[in-house]
Order: structure tokens, then C-alpha cells, then sequence
């Protein structure tokens, strides 16, 4: 049974990146009651941002420990850039339109963004090459981690707890939970909504760039395809969680994450279901647990639209 | 009003123009037919590095022919259509080509899931393709051909061998010389990676080996972890893959990064510079079969490989570019049995299909004819290993196993 504590060390990394992009959507959807199917996108572009960076910026051969700062902030700013101004022009211009509109906004926003890194960036066809971390793996007892798993599982909490700290503390959170309560009200009472939504779709944009930088670090590649299926994990992390919920989209992701490395491992070890488990089946067991939380508690686990949901 | 006029008809003079120009280009170079080799394979996406190789390897070909003047009376041009590695594109191409009574002969596809869809379209119109590439032996051998071979579609050639060999030849390496006796096995459920890894396990149980474990991944999935801690736990001592280089190249990065020091084994789907530059150090010692033997190393392929870096096609001519030269070109002698003075007789889509089957000639990658199923007689394989950052050749040679 020593396979245990590795497959939780698994578990918990993938999680991580799942809830850093699940923030996205959630906090969108707290606020302006959009699912931002573009979002996986700009997780993507922010991994290519990044990747930019240290191809086409930084003198070959930079030290990581110099190229990781700067490849985070331009896979930052590509992000920010990307998920602000698809605010502003795809999605401002429909606020007040039926709802289905802006969901078929986002899903033509994301092919968009595909495409366009698909047929302009160079080589962009196949994988391309992350640059890695200059360390590890290490091993510890019977557990191994990789360098790049190490990336994740210290942004992601410091990510969450910076969150935490401006939506409680700094006056512009206190301005954004008001609006996630009530946009209306908080409007008459002279808080800048539309102001508030830009900064929700910018620290989504940016959590979504630190997590592709994480991606690139520890799978090795970026692809113009990557947004898409980690994007709708994500998605099921924020649902998974309560979609509105900021602490919601961390325990989702990392529930979700710990059920699909649990089930490629376990589950086929159960006598009868021999047929059911192993790699392929990852992801069919993270949408029945999906189905399983709906059915039983639709608001997800941590619950939704709180009265500080945002 | 009477500007755009003005512009209206110095338009269209110039558009004539350009017209009459090009006709009298064409009369100048005598009264030559144009007859069109098509080619299917993955241009963009997923295997687009190999499938380059493919569309580059029948120009070449077709050069060649145009220049030596080899069908008198006759133009070759190539028509290369995009199927994206997608079945479903792969079955629209084939009506669009059998539809252009200008394509007598088609090269294509790369991959055998694409196959299974084009065939019928081709059989139906009689039009000749051969695949340089395709493995999987149902294509030629039928669906039973453990057991009771027969050829499914007449139309229907390859100059690749199939995965009933290079599954055995790989079983037989990895037992036999590599000394392993416990493998892992991983595919990725498609007809050409879950094909490969049956025969490759059917192979090395028969030797004598053992199987300590079976998974299977998606294509598109990037996150191996959990299934490396299994093939960790199962202490296997080598891996095989069933499958293309996407998955497979992060899969053996995850593989050693976890701390399982086993050589990953795999088919020619994996054999492309882009699974060592995304890997890394991490691929080093791992291994794949491919058909035939080295271009590179045949003296044969020289004169290819020159004209191939100096024409600036794009990409490489990588694993199936020599082969592709050798399919388009045992089209263009089958043309050149058929048509005579650039005059296309009826029937004429038949006819190539029959001479396609007599074909016997030396290629660039090796001596070129066809059995009875539309198989390759050559029979050659070879085992690469990555040494150095560099795919090399350690093996070659025969299975008939």
C-alpha cells in the first residue's frame, strides 16, 4: 500500500492547478453571473505569454531563478491583458442580454483564441518546449516530486491566502463582495461596478497564468489545445466546490484532482470493476462525482452564492 | 461613375490579360495532359511533423518525374489535402479526390484509423492508393487476419510493413537483447496504438516474458502521475507504449521524473525529434521499431535527402518522406504503363491498379513490389533507441515471427 501517500502528493498537485483556474470562473460568475467558457483560453495564452518570455525577451540562457519571476509576470500580463479585454468587448457589450448570449460569446471567443495562437504563433502546431525548473525530482520516502510540482504547491496556497486577505481586508474587495451581493445597490451606493468586474476578470486572468506557468513546469510543453480540458475541469472544480465560491473553487479543484488520481489507482482493484478503472477512465469518474454532488447537494460542496461569495 | 467604370475595365483587360498569358505559357510547353497525384495526411494538429514528410516526399517524386520527363506527354502536379488525423476529413478528402478525373493515383494517409474510412471511397472509384505508413493489418489482411486472411479492398497498397511484425519484432528485442523479462503495458485505445501494444504483449508473453501490469491513457490527456505510481508499484522492467509521440513524450518525462529508471518502448509513431526535444534528458535510452531502415542511412535515399533540404519544403521528410517518394513513384510508373501519349485511355483508373500490383522496382528505401493483400514485400524493420539526445539506429533487420 505504499502507492498511498504518492498518489495523494498526485492528487493534491493537480488539484492545485485546478483550483487556481477554477478562481477564474468562479469569481466572474459571483459576480456578473457568467460561466466564462473563454477562460481555459487565457489560461492557455498565459502559458505562451510566459513561454515568450524567456524565448523572445530574456537573453538565451537566463538562470531560472531570474526567468521564472519574469515569466510570470508576462504570462501574467498576457493573461490580464486577454481576460480584461474580452470584458470589455465581448462580453460588456451583452451585459443585460438573455443569458445564452454571453455563453455563446465565450464558447466563439474561445475557438477564436485557439485559432489565432494556433495559425500565428511559430510552431505552434505541435507541443512546445516549457523550460524547466534546474532541480530535483526528489524523493521522499516512497514519494517522488517534481520540480514543477513543487512551483504549484507553493503559489497555489499563497495565491489563495493573497485572495483571501484583499477580498476581506483592502476596501476594493469589501466593494467586490458588495457587488456580488447586490450589483444594483451597490451601484447606488457609488461603488464603480463595472470597475469591480474588470478587477474580478483581471485576478482571474492572472491565477490562470500562474497555473499555465505551473502546467508548462511540470507536463514540459505547452499546446494551443491545452485550455480546453483543463478548462473544463476547472469549470467542474468551480461547480464542484459552489461556482461563486472562491474558497468553493480550492476545495473543488482539490477534491476533484484526489478523485482522479484515486480512481486511475484504485479503482480497478475492486473486484467487478476491473473494466472501469485505470488511466483512461480518469475522467469519466471526476464528471460522476460531478453528477453525485449535484444530484445530492446542488450547491456545491463548499455552497454558492453566500453572502460573501465573491 | 465613369472612374469605376474606368477601373471595371482595365480590370477585367488586365484579368484577360493574365488569362491569355498563361494559355499561351501552356501551348509553348507543347500539348501535355496534366495528370494529378493526390496525397491525404495530416498537415496541421496532431502528427503534422510526420505528415509534412509525406506531402514533401511526393513532390520530390513528382519533380523527379516532371524533370526526367518520365511519362512523355504528361505533367504531374500534387494535390495535398489536410485530414488533421481525423478519420471523418479523411473520408471528405477521398470523395473530393476519386471526384477530380485528373487524380489517378493517391499517396496517403498516414494514419491507419484514417485508412479505415478512405479505402471503400477509393474501391468504388477504382483509384489506386498506396499508404506509406499505415500498420495496422486488418487494412489489407482483413478484419480475421489472425486466422483467415483475405484482402478486404483491391485499391489498397502500403510500402510500410504491419504492426503484426513490428509488435513481435519489438517483443522479440526487449526479451531477447534487452534481457527484460517484466513489462507494463500502456495504449491509447486508438486502432493503432491499442493494435500494437496486443501483438507486442501477445510477442513477449510467447518468449517467455511477463506482463505485470495493462493501462490505458486518452489521447489529449497530459497528467500521467497516478499511472506512473502504478507502473512503479507493479516493479516492471520495461514499459511499452501503444501509441503516438503527444502522449507519449510526457508520459516518459513523468515516467523518470517519478523515479522509475525503465526505458520507455514504443512503435514508429512515437520515432520523431519532437519526443526527444519535449522530453528532454528524461527519453534517453528509450526505444522505438519503425519500418524499413534508416533513410539516412541507405545510400539509395542520398540524392533524395539533398534535393529534399534544398527545396525549402517545410518540415522534415522524417520517418515515411522516403517512402512516400517510392508510393508516388510506383504510381507514376503504372501511369506511365497506362497513358501513352498523354492520351488517357477508358478505364484508365483500373488499369493503373493493375500495374500498381506488378510493380517491382528498387526504391529509395528499399526494393519496392507488392503481394497478393497489397502488402510491402519488404520486410525490413529497425529498433532506434534515443543516445545522446539523437534517435539511433541499434537494430535492423527481418520478423516473420
Amino acid at each position: 500500500m505504499n502507492t498511498l501517500p504518492q498518489q495523494l502528493a498526485n492528487g493534491l498537485f493537480l488539484g492545485s492547478m485546478y483550483g487556481l483556474i477554477a478562481i477564474g470562473y468562479t469569481m466572474v460568475y459571483g459576480i456578473v453571473q457568467l460561466i466564462n467558457f473563454a477562460h481555459g483560453e487565457i489560461f492557455m495564452t498565459g502559458g505562451f505569454g510566459a513561454l515568450s518570455v524567456y524565448l523572445y525577451v530574456l537573453p538565451n540562457g537566463t538562470s531560472m531563478w531570474i526567468a521564472l519571476p519574469a515569466m510570470l509576470i508576462g504570462g501574467g500580463i498576457v493573461s490580464v491583458l486577454i481576460a480584461v479585454g474580452a470584458e470589455r468587448f465581448a462580453y460588456r457589450p451583452l451585459r443585460g442580454a438573455p443569458r445564452l448570449a454571453p455563453l455563446i460569446t465565450a464558447i466563439g471567443l474561445s475557438l477564436a483564441l485557439q485559432q489565432i495562437v494556433f495559425n500565428t504563433y511559430p510552431n505552434a502546431k505541435t507541443d512546445l518546449t516549457f523550460p524547466q525548473l534546474p532541480f530535483g525530482p526528489w524523493h521522499i520516502g516512497s514519494v517522488s516530486i517534481q520540480s514543477g510540482s513543487v512551483f504549484v504547491i507553493v503559489a497555489a496556497p499563497l495565491c489563495m491566502a493573497a485572495l483571501a486577505l484583499f477580498v476581506s481586508l483592502s476596501r476594493t474587495g469589501r466593494a467586490m463582495q458588495a457587488t456580488a451581493q447586490d450589483p444594483d445597490t451597490a451601484q447606488l451606493m457609488g461603488i464603480d461596478t463595472n470597475r469591480i468586474i474588470v478587477i474580478a476578470f483581471a485576478i482571474g486572468g492572472f491565477f490562470a497564468a500562474v497555473a499555465a506557468v505551473a502546467y508548462g513546469l511540470r507536463y514540459g510543453t505547452v499546446k494551443y489545445d491545452m485550455g480546453f480540458q483543463m478548462g473544463l475541469k476547472a469549470f467542474t472544480a468551480a461547480v464542484l466546490g459552489g461556482i461563486g465560491n472562491i474558497y468553493g473553487a480550492m476545495v473543488g479543484g482539490l477534491v476533484l484532482g484526489l478523485a482522479e488520481t484515486m480512481a486511475t489507482s484504485y479503482i480497478d482493484g475492486i473486484p467487478g470493476m476491473q473494466q472501469l478503472g485505470g488511466g483512461g477512465w480518469s475522467s469519466v469518474w471526476a464528471f460522476v462525482l460531478l453528477i453525485l454532488v449535484l444530484l445530492f447537494r446542488p450547491q456545491g460542496l463548499v455552497g454558492e452564492r453566500v453572502a460573501d461569495r465573491a | 461613375m465613369v472612374i469605376l467604370t474606368a477601373v471595371l475595365t482595365t480590370g477585367a483587360l488586365t484579368l484577360t490579360a493574365c488569362g491569355s498569358r498563361d494559355n499561351s505559357g501552356d501551348s509553348k510547353s507543347g500539348s501535355k495532359t496534366e495528370i494529378i497525384i493526390g496525397v491525404d495526411a495530416p498537415l496541421t494538429g496532431q502528427n503534422s511533423a510526420t505528415g509534412l514528410g509525406i506531402q514533401g516526399g511526393v513532390q520530390i517524386a513528382v519533380d523527379d518525374a516532371n524533370k526526367n520527363n518520365t511519362v512523355p506527354g504528361v505533367t504531374f502536379k500534387v494535390q495535398a489535402l489536410d485530414d488533421k488525423a481525423i478519420p471523418a476529413s479523411g473520408q471528405q478528402n477521398a470523395t473530393q479526390l476519386v471526384q477530380n478525373d485528373k487524380v489517378l493515383g493517391v499517396v496517403g494517409p498516414l494514419n491507419s484509423g484514417v485508412a479505415t474510412q478512405m479505402q471503400q471511397v477509393f474501391d468504388t472509384a477504382n483509384l489506386v492508393e498506396i499508404s506509406p505508413s499505415n500498420t495496422a493489418p486488418e487494412l489489407t489482411q482483413g478484419k480475421n487476419w489472425q486466422t483467415a486472411k483475405s484482402r478486404p479492398f483491391k485499391t489498397y497498397f502500403r510500402t510500410a510493413t504491419t504492426d503484426a511484425l513490428q509488435g513481435g519484432f519489438a517483443a522479440d528485442y526487449a526479451y531477447n537483447t534487452l534481457k527484460k523479462r517484466k513489462v507494463f503495458v500502456v495504449d491509447d485505445k486508438q486502432t493503432y496504438g491499442a493494435g500494437l501494444a496486443k501483438l507486442f504483449k501477445a510477442g513477449f508473453t510467447k518468449a517467455g516474458g511477463k506482463v505485470a501490469g495493462e493501462d490505458h491513457v486518452n489521447t489529449g490527456d497530459t497528467d500521467f502521475s497516478a499511472l506512473v505510481t502504478k507502473i512503479k508499484n507493479a516493479k516492471a522492467d520495461l514499459v511499452y507504449y501503444g501509441g503516438q509521440y503527444d502522449e507519449s513524450e510526457k508520459l516518459t518525462k513523468q515516467l523518470k521524473d517519478g523515479g522509475a529508471k525503465i526505458p520507455l518502448f514504443g512503435g514508429d509513431g512515437m520515432f520523431t525529434p519532437t519526443y526527444i526535444e519535449t522530453a528532454g534528458k528524461t527519453s534517453e535510452g528509450d526505444l522505438v521499431t519503425s519500418v524499413g531502415q534508416p533513410v539516412d542511412s541507405l545510400p539509395s535515399a542520398a540524392d533524395f535527402i539533398k534535393k529534399y533540404k534544398a527545396s525549402g519544403l517545410k518540415g522534415d521528410y522524417g520517418t515515411y518522406g522516403g517512402y512516400s517518394y517510392d508510393a508516388a513513384t510506383a504510381i507514376i510508373k503504372a501511369i506511365g504503363a497506362v497513358v501513352k501519349d498523354g492520351k488517357i485511355p477508358d478505364g484508365a483508373r483500373a488499369k493503373i491498379v493493375s500495374e500498381v500490383q506488378k510493380t517491382k522496382f528498387d526504391g529509395i528505401a528499399g526494393p519496392v513490389s507488392f503481394d497478393e493483400f497489397g502488402d510491402t514485400t519488404n520486410k525490413q524493420l529497425t529498433v532506434y533507441q534515443v543516445v545522446d539526445g539523437k534517435w539511433k539506429a541499434v537494430k535492423s533487420g527481418t520478423f516473420n515471427g
